[in-house]
Order: C-alpha cells, then structure tokens, then sequence
C-alpha cells in the first residue's frame, strides 16, 4: 500500500518520525515488521536518518552504543519477539549508560492470529523492565506523540535512560494472516 | 603469528584511528599496546562489537573505525557481516583475529578449527576480501587499513589447546609455530 493510501487509516508513523526529526536522531536500527513498514519507509526517505536493516534485532543496542560512542542518537524498531532476541545486548546500554529509545509493535495479545506469538508478547514488558528499561505502552494513536516525545527527552534529555514505547496490538491489526 | 605483535604493528602511528575491540583476547592485544583514548573495549555481549563499529562508523564518516575482535565474538555475530555488506561503509574495517579457540574460555574449539571460512562468509556478504598469510604483510595491511579504505582482516592464530589463553598465546608467540593464515576484506 501506498504511503498516500496509508495516510487516509493513520498517520502515527508520521507522527513518530517527526518526534524522530525533532530530537536530532540520526541512526535507526530496525528488523523490518508489518506493523512499522510506513515508519521504516519514512526513515529509509529521509536523506538525514541513516537507516540500517539488521538481520536480528541483538544487533540493535550494539548499532546504537556505537552511534552513541560516535556523538549521534540512535533508536531502534522491532516487533515484541525481536525483544527477547536482545536481552544479552541489552546489558551495552546499560553498562554504557547508552540513551536509547525503542519502538515496539506488539505481537501475542489483543487478536493475534497467531498463538506462537503469545508466549514472548506476554514477557516482552516486564522483560523490558528487567533489562532496565523504563516502558510504555500506547493503546491509542492519540497518545503516540506525546509519549515518544517524552521517551525521547527522557533519553536524550541527560537521563541517559533507556526508553521502550510498546505499541499496542490494538493499533496495528493482526488479526488474520499475510501480517 | 605473535598476535600480540601483529596488533602492535597494525595500529602503530594509528593517528586518530578509533578501535573497537571485542570481548576476550582480542582486547587484551590492543590494551597491551598502550591504551589510549580512542580505544573502547567491549568486555560483555559477545557477538556485538563489529557492530558496534558500524554504529561508530556511520557516526563519524570523517574518522577511521577499526574494530578488532576474534572469531568466537565473531562467530556469534555472524549476521552483522551481512549488516555492514549492505551499508558499507568506507571508513569501517573489521580484524579477526582468528585462533580457532574460546581461548578466553578454556581453549575450547571453534568453529573455525573445522573449517568453518569466516573469510568466505565476509565475501558472501559482499566483503572484499584480500589473504594475508604472513607476518611480513602487516605493514601491507596497516597501509590499506590507516588511509580511507574500508576492510576486514581475519588472521589466524592457533594455539595448544590445553593451554590457558595466556600461556598458550605466550607459547604460540614465543615458539613462533603459530600457523600464519588470515584473510584481508575490504569493502
């Protein structure tokens, strides 16, 4: 589909690039999802994100400690499985005190086809939480920008946090296969 | 290969190179040569630090990025080869050096010691490739590796098994028995 036909359902992934734009984010990690494609392609157009396609999403905090090491802010995009693939990783941004702010599209709750996602959707938050993260959750598009804004003055701000805003499933349809 | 010498040698008058190293022996290579403030040594999440070095690279275009590893490290950061295949960046270059061992670890083997190629999974990624197989090609490499080119190096050092890492990379240097094997990609 069309980012113009896009456009006419939604446009939180508009609305999460321009926070992107606003705090000076320069690298964007991501494993591509159905739930993030508009955003993906809206940060693969723009001349001044550099976007890197990651074969698992354990390469993501190692992208942003570098980028963060290099003076550029870096965040990162995976569905809810990608999370559990990243825990070890996770312990970069820790140790570094990387500030790194990380989309989330949610699998394994509201209607999900499919029951292989349960398991690591129902984790993915408190594991989040675990590994340091401070988490939250979108249920509607109205509160996207204020909370990625937040996630990200929170990060970049001189917390030095790092930030996972986990968009829920309700927001991003699954509810039937080719998702 | 003394791989403690062979890293000496590659980063002398490295300038404002900055290095990246992984997890294990490898860091100790580069410590051992002086520290110094454009190192950054990665010290958990193996698997991490050629990407590390590729957020590092896409970060700063305007210096050289070395990120030097070993093939444990790199073995389970495979995928990141294919990561930085698709960026290439130019001003990136990866060193494994490469013993065949989790020497950090015991001495157990790697996948390597069976003949896993961690130069041909580099050039399947679109990695350019370049063997070096003696000590005598370090300047060679070192002049690919200091003007803007970008590369990877792999370098094979095997060591006695039984050995702890030290003393078998002490032996190995001492004996001069190492094998001399390693790989030059360049992208």
């Amino acid at each position: 589909m069309s980012l113009a036909k896009r456009s006419a359902h939604t446009n939180w992934p508009d609305r999460i690039h321009a926070v992107f734009k606003r705090h000076g984010i320069r690298q964007v990690g991501y494993v591509p999802d159905h739930g993030l494609t508009r955003l993906i392609e809206l940060c693969c157009q723009d001349n001044e994100i550099i976007d890197v396609v990651l074969t698992t999403e354990a390469e993501g905090p190692a992208l942003a400690l570098g980028a963060t090491l290099g003076g550029e802010r870096a965040a990162l995009m995976m569905q809810s499985s990608g999370v559990g693939n990243c825990l070890n990783a996770f312990s970069l941004l820790r140790n570094c005190a990387v500030p790194c702010v990380i989309l989330v599209t949610m699998r394994g709750e509201f209607n999900d086809f499919n029951p292989w996602q349960v398991p690591m959707g129902q984790i993915t938050e408190p594991t989040l939480k675990l590994a340091g993260f401070q988490t939250y959750r979108v249920e509607q598009e109205a509160d996207v920008e204020p909370m990625v804004e937040s996630a990200c003055s929170m990060a970049f701000g001189g917390g030095n946090m790092q930030i996972a805003i986990l968009l829920s499933q309700r927001m991003v349809d699954r509810s039937h296969q080719g998702h | 290969m003394d791989r403690r010498k062979f890293v000496a040698r590659l980063l002398a008058d490295r300038r404002g190179m900055m290095v990246i190293t992984g997890i294990g022996s490898a860091t100790y290579d580069v410590a051992a040569c002086g520290d110094h403030s454009l190192n950054f040594y990665l010290w958990s999440a193996m698997g991490s630090t050629a990407m590390v070095g590729l957020g590092l690279a896409l970060a700063r275009p305007d210096r050289r990025v070395a990120v030097i590893t070993g093939d444990g490290d790199m073995l389970m950061g495979l995928g990141s080869l294919a990561t930085i295949g698709v960026k290439q960046p130019k001003n990136l270059t990866v060193i494994v050096l490469d013993n065949g061992h989790y020497s950090a670890s015991g001495m157990q083997l790697s996948h390597t010691s069976s003949g896993i190629d961690l130069a041909g999974a580099a050039k399947a990624c679109k990695l350019r490739v370049e063997a070096v197989s003696t000590m005598d090609r370090v300047d060679e490499l070192r002049a690919l590796l200091h003007p803007a080119r970008c590369s990877f190096t792999r370098a094979s050092m095997p060591t006695t098994r039984n050995a702890s890492s030290r003393a078998a990379t002490a032996a190995a240097s001492s004996s001069g028995s190492c094998r001399r094997r390693g790989s030059r990609l360049r992208m």
